[in-house]
């Protein structure tokens, strides 16, 4: 199946930073929604959506990561931060609702690299939903050597923690200490002198960045999820470029489009 | 009933065009509509070498539109003449190529380039706000345009559209001295120069500071524009600027284009352009209306 545009309808939506969760207060919302769509037939780990406001005031679609994706029911996951006027009427839509997405877009990570490879997966902040579905093509798939995974939060709202850890291990970090080792991702890495052949990630750039540093100096191959502010989300408007360390074969110039060459890169091939 | 129009001796099966830079070049929106039911593919903008166009962020989102600072990334026109017109070959659509330079020279070389390919026409970006040299320049003072309009022109095999600013105080005065250049049609608006800050971070939120403000906020002004310069001058004016749906096309048309272009909302709905086609069909029927420019309201 290409990239379509299609009604979808919300199977269910509930707030992960509810009531009694720690670090509501520090005003992070984020979501988690189950939407009914036959797009998740052929969905990958990596791959995102673009979720369309039906306020026309806020015009462009929204690009989402896709956060699990039930192929056999058709149904996709995603898990988002209300991170302005889009993701705030999102996260008041109901089961039942209808809205229209468009999907599945950009390349997904390579399951093909992680054959016969001791694999690290590091999502930070927003960027750990799409971990999850990523841990459990990797399991499946069962040609990686070995999975770790490493989850990099703010706080102690640990979302996601508990499904990712159903499909093994999570090493836990958070900036303020409440859970797991103080600090960052690469913390962990220290901390628990972790080995890995072939890092995949999703999260800020500053994280990106010091995993790149890392791919280079310890030879692993880094495959890291880029954002950027996105109109079209098919590749036409050349709006979300990232820079690249060649020219690109599309472009004829050192810039690739993270909608649709990406989001995933090696991270040796971008200028981050 | 006939939706076919005629500029500059080029015929097209129906008035919708996709605005240049906002449609690849017609292959990224191909898996989502049919090219075979479009006026026009109009390109990106197309330099005679490489450009690698501004840092990001190059979007943004503002109250009904969006501001782009995207600087004119293209591959250059060896690539076009390659790799995308044959693309568009393939379908039934007239192929308009746009063209932008940052010298006048620039925009020579990529019209004699473009001279004996299967380009149907040619459009002239002389109105694009994000690039610092040449460009919007000379698309901002009468006499510059008419300038670049004449050298164009000299060289051109096919008609030429000049695309122009609305970033000027007297639209019509622009419109009449491409025409008297020599200009076969004029293509308008460009985008309205822009900006946006972000107040928690304290800084624009384009890298470029500034960028073409597009989308739906901008219709009203376009209309006026569309309306003052086609009846400035006898050329034809193809219309664009915040088309969204059949409607927002017919108002251009009724206010004096002889074609519109659909830009952003292909980015909001991708089958927008298919849609407008049919809906002015449908408009046309109701009323009885049998030829496009019967759409045109002399006094209005």
């Amino acid at each position: 199946m290409g990239k379509k545009k299609v009604k979808t309808k919300v199977v269910s939506q509930r707030e992960l930073s509810g009531k009694g969760t720690e670090g509501r207060e520090t005003g992070e919302r984020i979501y988690d929604m189950w939407l009914e769509t036959d797009l998740a037939g052929d969905a990958r780990a990596g791959q995102f959506i673009c979720i369309y406001p039906q306020d026309k005031s806020t015009l462009l679609p929204r690009p989402i990561s896709i956060c699990e994706a039930d192929r056999e029911n058709g149904r996709l996951r995603i898990v988002y931060r209300v991170a302005g006027k889009g993701t705030k009427e999102f996260s008041h839509y109901k089961a039942g609702d209808d809205i229209e997405i468009l999907g599945c877009l950009g390349n997904g990570f390579p399951l093909e690299a992680a054959e016969g490879k001791r694999v690290i997966i590091m999502g930070g902040g927003i960027g750990i939903p799409p971990m999850l579905q990523l841990l459990k093509d990797l399991r499946e798939e069962g040609k990686a050597e070995d999975v770790k995974v490493i989850a990099g939060y703010r706080n102690g709202q640990l979302f996601l923690k508990e499904d990712m850890e159903k499909y093994g291990d999570v090493y836990v970090a958070t900036e303020d200490g409440s859970a797991g080792t103080k600090g960052n991702v690469m913390d962990v890495i220290a901390a628990e002198a972790l080995q890995a052949d072939v890092v995949m990630a999703c999260g800020p750039m500053p994280m990106l960045r010091a995993i790149r540093s890392y791919s280079g100096e310890h030879g692993a191959k880094a495959y890291i999820s880029l954002e950027e502010r996105m109109a079209c989300g098919v590749g036409a408007c050349l709006g979300c470029v990232c820079r690249t360390k060649k020219e690109d074969a599309h472009s004829h110039v050192k810039n690739a489009r993270i909608c649709t060459d990406g989001p995933v890169f090696l991270a040796e091939d971008v200028d981050i | 009933m006939n939706t076919k129009v005629k500029i500059a001796g080029v015929e097209f099966k129906n008035p919708v065009m996709t605005a240049s830079g906002t449609f690849g070049s017609g292959m990224e929106y191909a898996e989502f509509v049919d090219l075979n039911k479009l006026g026009a593919v109009v390109t990106k903008g197309v330099a005679n070498v490489p450009w690698e166009g501004n840092p990001a962020p190059r979007v943004a989102e503002v109250y009904g539109g969006m501001l782009n600072a995207i600087g004119l990334q293209n591959p250059g026109v060896d690539v076009l003449i390659e790799r995308d017109i044959p693309f568009l070959q393939q379908y039934d659509t007239k192929i308009i190529v746009n063209v932008c330079g940052k010298t006048v020279e620039d925009y020579l070389e990529v019209v004699e380039k473009l001279g004996d390919t299967a380009a149907d026409m040619l459009e002239i970006n002389v109105s694009c706000p994000n690039v610092k040299e040449g460009a919007i320049a000379f698309g901002q003072k009468a006499d510059c345009l008419y300038d670049i309009t004449s050298e164009i022109k000299k060289k051109a095999k096919q008609p030429v559209i000049m695309k122009l600013s609305p970033n000027v105080t007297d639209i019509a005065e622009m419109a009449k001295a491409a025409e008297a250049a020599g200009a076969d049609a004029l293509s308008m608006i460009n985008t309205i120069t822009g900006m946006k800050i972000d107040i928690h971070k304290r800084k624009c939120v384009l890298a470029n500071k500034t960028g073409g403000l597009s989308g739906p906020a901008i219709k009203p002004v376009a209309v006026r524009m569309v309306y003052q310069a086609s009846r400035a001058v006898k050329i034809p004016v193809i219309g664009m600027g915040g088309i969204s749906c059949a409607e927002d096309a017919i108002e251009f048309l009724m206010a004096g284009a002889s074609a519109v272009a659909v830009g952003a909302m292909n980015f909001v709905n991708p089958y927008v352009t298919m849609e407008i086609a049919e809906g002015i069909e449908e408009y046309m029927r109701k009323y009885g209306i049998e030829e496009i420019s019967g759409l045109k309201i002399d006094d209005l």
